[in-house]
């Protein structure tokens, strides 16, 4: 049962084979094991989730369960949830308690799925190890001395490690696609707009967009039926018929265009990662894809476009934590603007304190037209090599990131090197495209390699598609770390 | 270009974050090492291009929504004010402003 899909577990729960209450035992205990060595959960709660599954169960009884009705889902802590705390990641908001729940917390709760706790990740989703969380860093289940990468890095362990069938995750620049590289599981960023942003704690509020991460490509897309769809409280929630994200499973892969990016494939690639990826788009070339070169020649400029974009929407968006509403606040103080200043310093890390400090500088009298509507126009011209691009191809492959799991520590004293590891997956939310990842082999050291899947937007049930054809012949994604053996199930 | 730690504290108080004379140095080195990046932005030909604001401005007409200028939220502001770190009275505390 731990390494069943939640496909797989969905029909056990519809033939009876087993209840919500004992799979929700089953992931708990689990939970409970390996969570010390390998931190990936901030708040679990039992009883409540016990409570949730005995719900469920109930619910079936009478007849009234969906495909995800009992199913254990854990969520990233950047969700509000009520009645159980809702961190960020930081200690600004460690006691954080939520008087709502977000939309995508709504969405799962109507589902019927089971809420398994709340997931580490990099403070305000500013990272990409997750070692700036006020909780301590995650670790990679593939190899403990590793990071699991960030911002979702915590729902990307607990889904790698057998902890949770199915985790949320925010994705920013990379946030979903990265960890879930990194630990060997799926994962997707859908288009901008199609996720509803109520009660996800805003970072940046022109990328910031909600998606699944789980075992399977089949599996994300039972999550994106339960996730996406309009809500009228995000202005930027769009208003699309709904569609069901499954509908392309079986996609025919003959006549298939898929665009290699050059840029994708150059200097700074890890000699395995680049094989690993190269093997795999060979696959869909034996399948009767086409491949086309394409070329997305803005690529080396979307790492600093985002590092003056994401700061100064973050700048904006984290000036409500101030002391007076919510959150943490200092306790000795000169003045109200002591106050706001001590608090802010004690509240936030350093990283986030960095990006609010660039975000206050570039959007700063005398430099906002040097820096961020230069940035902005520069966005464009990205957004427009994906135009460009798709003309000729259906959909893009290359690598999620240029490397595997790297050492804890190994970037976090250098800003730049950090970012530049994001090359790969920050051009998709500047253009507002979807994208995935899955897993794709591995390299010499064992480590999850992952292939990035882009499309046009609004293309994710087709890159779901391709996703699961590739998981019908391959079982990358079934393999699940050593060190962490499953045992007996029941 | 590059800031000094003078030019750092002074945004660190537009951003109303505190940062001591011992943290000073560090995070202008850092600062200076993230705006070396982002400097490459000033090299690119953008004349004629229009700044893109919004993820699906571009490629998809795609419009901000209005609503109907009618209440919608109930009244919760006991539920809103228990999580608040300083109330009374339906208000929330702060330091003295005004003498």
């Amino acid at each position: 049962m731990l390494n069943s899909t939640v496909t797989e577990l969905s029909a056990a729960l519809a033939g009876k084979k087993i209840s919500s209450v004992e799979l929700t035992r089953l992931f708990l205990e689990r939970i409970q094991r390996l969570n010390g060595r390998l931190n990936a959960f901030i708040t679990v709660d039992e009883e409540r989730s016990l409570a949730q599954a005995l719900v469920a169960d109930q619910r079936r009884t009478r007849g009234e369960a969906g495909p995800l009705t009992g199913i254990p889902v854990a969520h990233k802590d950047i969700f509000c949830t009520k009645g159980i705390r809702t961190t960020c990641g930081s200690r600004m908001l460690a006691d954080f308690a939520s008087p709502y729940d977000a939309h995508v917390i709504e969405r799962f709760a109507a589902a019927g799925a089971v809420l398994l706790g709340k997931t580490n990740m990099d403070e305000f989703a500013m990272g990409s190890s997750n070692e700036t969380s006020h909780f301590g860093p995650v670790r990679n289940p593939w190899d403990t001395t590793r990071v699991p990468g960030g911002s979702s890095g915590g729902s990307a362990t607990a889904v790698a490690a057998r902890m949770t069938p199915a985790a949320t995750g925010t994705d920013t620049g990379g946030s979903i696609r990265q960890p879930a590289a990194l630990t060997g599981v799926s994962g997707l960023k859908p288009t901008y707009g199609v996720v509803s942003r109520y009660g996800m704690i805003a970072f940046a509020s022109s990328l910031d967009q909600g998606g699944p991460m789980a075992k399977s490509a089949a599996d994300l897309a039972l999550l994106m039926n339960a996730m996406a769809g309009f809500d009228a409280r995000d202005s930027t929630s769009l208003e699309r018929p709904a569609e069901d994200y499954g509908r392309e499973l079986g996609l025919e892969l003959a006549g298939l265009r898929i665009g290699l990016p050059r840029e994708y494939f150059g200097e700074g690639l890890e000699p395995d990662v680049r094989a690993r990826v190269t093997e795999a788009v060979r696959w869909f070339e034996g399948q009767g894809a086409k491949t086309v070169e394409i070329t997305l020649p803005n690529t080396g400029l979307a790492v600093p476009v985002y590092y003056v974009i994401a700061p100064a929407e973050a700048s904006s968006n984290l000036s409500r934590f101030d002391g007076v509403r919510y959150g943490h606040r200092a306790s000795g103080y000169a003045d109200l603007s002591d106050m706001y200043r001590r608090t802010r310093a004690e509240g936030f890390g350093t990283e986030v304190k960095r990006r609010i400090l660039i975000g206050t500088y570039v959007l700063s009298h005398g430099y906002y037209d040097a820096y961020y509507l230069q940035a902005q126009k520069v966005r464009r011209l990205i957004a427009r090599d994906f135009a460009s691009a798709f003309a000729h191809c259906d959909l893009i492959m290359g690598p999620t990131s240029p490397s595997t799991a790297f050492a804890l520590g190994a970037k976090s004293d250098d800003p730049v090197q950090m970012y530049l590891n994001d090359i790969f997956t920050i051009p998709a939310p500047l253009a507002g495209l979807p994208g995935l990842s899955i897993p794709c082999g591995f390299d010499g050291k064992g480590l999850p390699v992952g292939l990035q899947i882009m499309g046009n937007h609004f293309a994710e049930a087709k890159m779901l598609g391709a996703a699961h054809r590739y998981q019908q012949a391959t079982d990358w994604h079934l393999q699940a770390p050593p060190h962490f053996p499953l045992q007996a199930p029941l | 270009m590059s800031l000094t730690p003078d030019q750092v504290q002074r945004i660190a108080l537009l951003a109303r974050i505190a940062v001591s004379a011992e943290e000073a140095a560090g995070v202008t080195e850092r600062l200076n090492q993230v705006l070396g990046l982002i400097d490459q932005l000033q090299a690119v030909d953008t004349r004629g291009i229009e700044p893109m604001a919004h993820a699906l401005d571009a490629e998809l007409a795609v419009r901000q929504r209005l609503r109907p200028d009618a209440v919608t939220e109930p009244d919760r502001r006991a539920d809103f004010q228990a999580v608040a770190p300083a109330v009374e009275g339906g208000l929330y505390l702060v330091p003295r402003v005004i003498e």
